[in-house]
């Protein structure tokens, strides 16, 4: 892999941009890996990378059907922030926050990391006692927040409307070392290093089936023809009960949409991230100046990628209502991704009832931010056979144990 | 958006009158059933990719509950049946059946 670096860069500017080579290789699957992964999202990404970094396997291959990155990963608002109310959950979003900080340097590509501040506004009572709570939580559990006043969050959002007629903003919490990162930039930035380590990445590859003997897992049966190894790392998000359905168990996982929307470009005037999550709907800035917004997800099992426009409508109804100004702007474009929603609204990262087969899912609507942590923690998993310190809590057994990661009540909308 | 018929009402309205109930026909566990059956039944979800039987309800009308097939990933719906019945009447699996032998959304 050749380097990027500011030289580099001054040697191609001056001969035309000839020497560029591919960031990653056009791998065709070879008959059989030490490991596979299936799904070049972040988290299988990243999945691959900690496992050739960490742990010294390399003979690995990342199985993706559609192109790198197309799934959530590129479709989502790109929020980072680690101020989660339970201590498993703070773990592994801090790990992997902590990670984002020099991710560019470790990957030698720019993901782009913005630590630029993150406010969840409280708008009614039960918010501000929650989230005096969680900042309460967070201090215990190393993680920087603090809960600020209404005076507070205007200096930070002149922009806002404090005294809207529904939801007056009581206060806030406020994670300065929150922010956005580039999500393209961030499953690139893992292929590369992923492919400069000599591992195979295959896009438009589907996995359509599971080979499982003497509840082992044997290898997969792909577009591109079977596949054989003894180490299967399922990491497809919302495609994870179909996988699982290959191996022939059932996750405590449903599929739904959730879309995002960007409006037209507009001149610097938000320069943190706002999460407004009695009224469903947050919002930042990006560097191309267009408002990214978001909100809640649809209501019914979907697996289109198309939602429902009442949710949009009702996503910007909220926000007009405490940024005013937004109510001039165009609309420019509108997505849907199909977000892996468990019951506890935390993730999987789990060993399963094959042998071999271990799935990385349930991040649902908030796991672009928990991407390094969360291949940190599952190249432990597929390495070792056991979850380390980081996964353990988030294993399936939770859910027969009735011990839940209960982060559904700690925030209504989980960006 | 979606257009659903209310089968104890006989109202259709797109989706904005009902509330999405989850997936239907799954069997209630008791005391004394396995840990493995009760788990299964709070929190495994069929899931699919394709044919969906699923409870809704007529939240902003008459109020009931009833079923609906539909596919998750044309989003088509096949039908909805009332909330009494086990399994979708034979009309819902012909239209189900019919759409499966030309192409994916039956599926
Ligand atoms: C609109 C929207 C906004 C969001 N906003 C945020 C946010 O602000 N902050 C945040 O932290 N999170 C956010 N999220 C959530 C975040 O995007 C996801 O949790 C995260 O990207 C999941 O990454 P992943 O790698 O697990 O899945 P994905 O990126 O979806 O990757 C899974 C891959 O598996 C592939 N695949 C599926 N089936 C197969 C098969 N049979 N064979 C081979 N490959 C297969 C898919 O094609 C896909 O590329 C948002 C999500 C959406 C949809
Ligand atoms: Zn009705």
């Amino acid at each position: 892999m050749r380097r990027y670096s500011l030289f580099a860069l001054a040697r191609e500017a001056l001969r035309g941009h000839t020497g560029w080579g591919r960031a990653w290789g056009a791998a065709a699957p070879r008959a059989a890996y030490d490991a596979i992964i299936v799904g070049a999202g972040g988290h299988g990404l990243a999945t691959a990378y900690y496992l050739g970094r960490n742990h010294g396997l390399r003979n690995v291959a990342v199985l993706e059907k559609g192109w790198l990155g197309g799934g959530n990963t590129g479709r989502n608002t790109t929020i980072v922030r680690s101020n989660y109310l339970q201590d498993a959950s703070a773990a592994i979003y801090e790990k992997a926050r902590s990670l984002f900080e020099t991710l560019s340097q470790d990957l030698n590509f720019n993901v782009m990391f913005s630590p630029r501040g993150l406010l969840m506004l409280a708008q009614t009572e039960h918010e501000v006692r929650g989230y005096r709570r969680t900042a309460h939580a967070n201090a215990l559990q190393g993680v920087e927040t603090a809960f600020i006043p209404p005076a507070r969050v205007r200096e930070l959002v002149p922009a806002i409307r404090l005294e809207g007629p529904r939801y007056p903003v009581l206060g806030a919490l406020w994670q300065a070392r929150g922010g956005t990162a580039r999500h393209d930039a961030v499953a690139w930035g893992y292929a590369r290093a992923c492919a400069a380590m000599g591992m195979d990445i295959v896009e438009n590859c589907a996995v359509t089936g599971i080979r499982v003997a003497n509840g082992a897992v044997t290898g997969v049966e792909t577009t591109k023809g079977p596949i054989a190894t003894r180490r299967l790392g399922l990491v497809v998000a919302g495609h994870s009960s179909v996988l699982a359905g290959m191996a022939g168990f059932r996750l405590p996982i449903e599929s739904l949409c959730l879309q995002a929307l960007v409006s037209e470009p507009v001149k610097p005037c938000l320069d943190v991230v706002v999460m407004a999550n009695t009224v469903h709907g947050y919002i930042s800035q990006s560097d191309k100046g267009e408002m990214v917004i978001g909100g809640g997800t649809d209501g019914f099992n979907n697996y289109s990628q198309r939602g429902s426009w009442h949710h949009v409508e009702e996503t910007l109804r909220a926000l007009t209502e405490t940024f005013p100004m937004l109510s001039r702007l165009k609309m420019l474009r509108q997505w849907g991704g199909i977000v892996d929603m468990t019951g506890d609204r935390s993730p999987i990262l789990s060993t399963t009832p094959v042998d071999g087969i271990f799935v990385n899912c349930g991040w649902g609507t908030g796991g672009f931010k928990a991407i390094p942590g969360s291949g940190w923690a599952m190249a432990e998993l597929m390495a070792t056979g056991a979850p380390g310190p980081l996964a353990a809590a988030f294993t399936l057994n939770r859910f027969r144990e009735g011990r839940f990661i209960d982060e559904s009540v700690a925030a209504g909308v989980a960006h | 958006m979606l257009m659903l018929t209310c089968p104890a009402c006989g109202v259709t309205a797109e989706e904005t009158e009902f509330a999405a109930g989850g997936e239907a026909h799954r069997r209630r566990e008791g005391p004394g059933s396995s840990e493995e059956a009760f788990e299964a039944y709070l929190f495994a979800r069929a899931n699919p990719r394709g044919v969906h039987l699923e409870r809704w309800r007529h939240a902003f009308g008459c109020g009931k509950w009833f079923h609906a097939a539909r596919s998750t990933v044309t989003l088509e719906v096949f039908g909805t049946y009332p909330a009494d019945l086990g399994a979708p009447p034979e009309a819902i699996l012909a239209a189900i059946r019919a759409r499966a032998a030309g192409g994916e959304g039956g599926r």
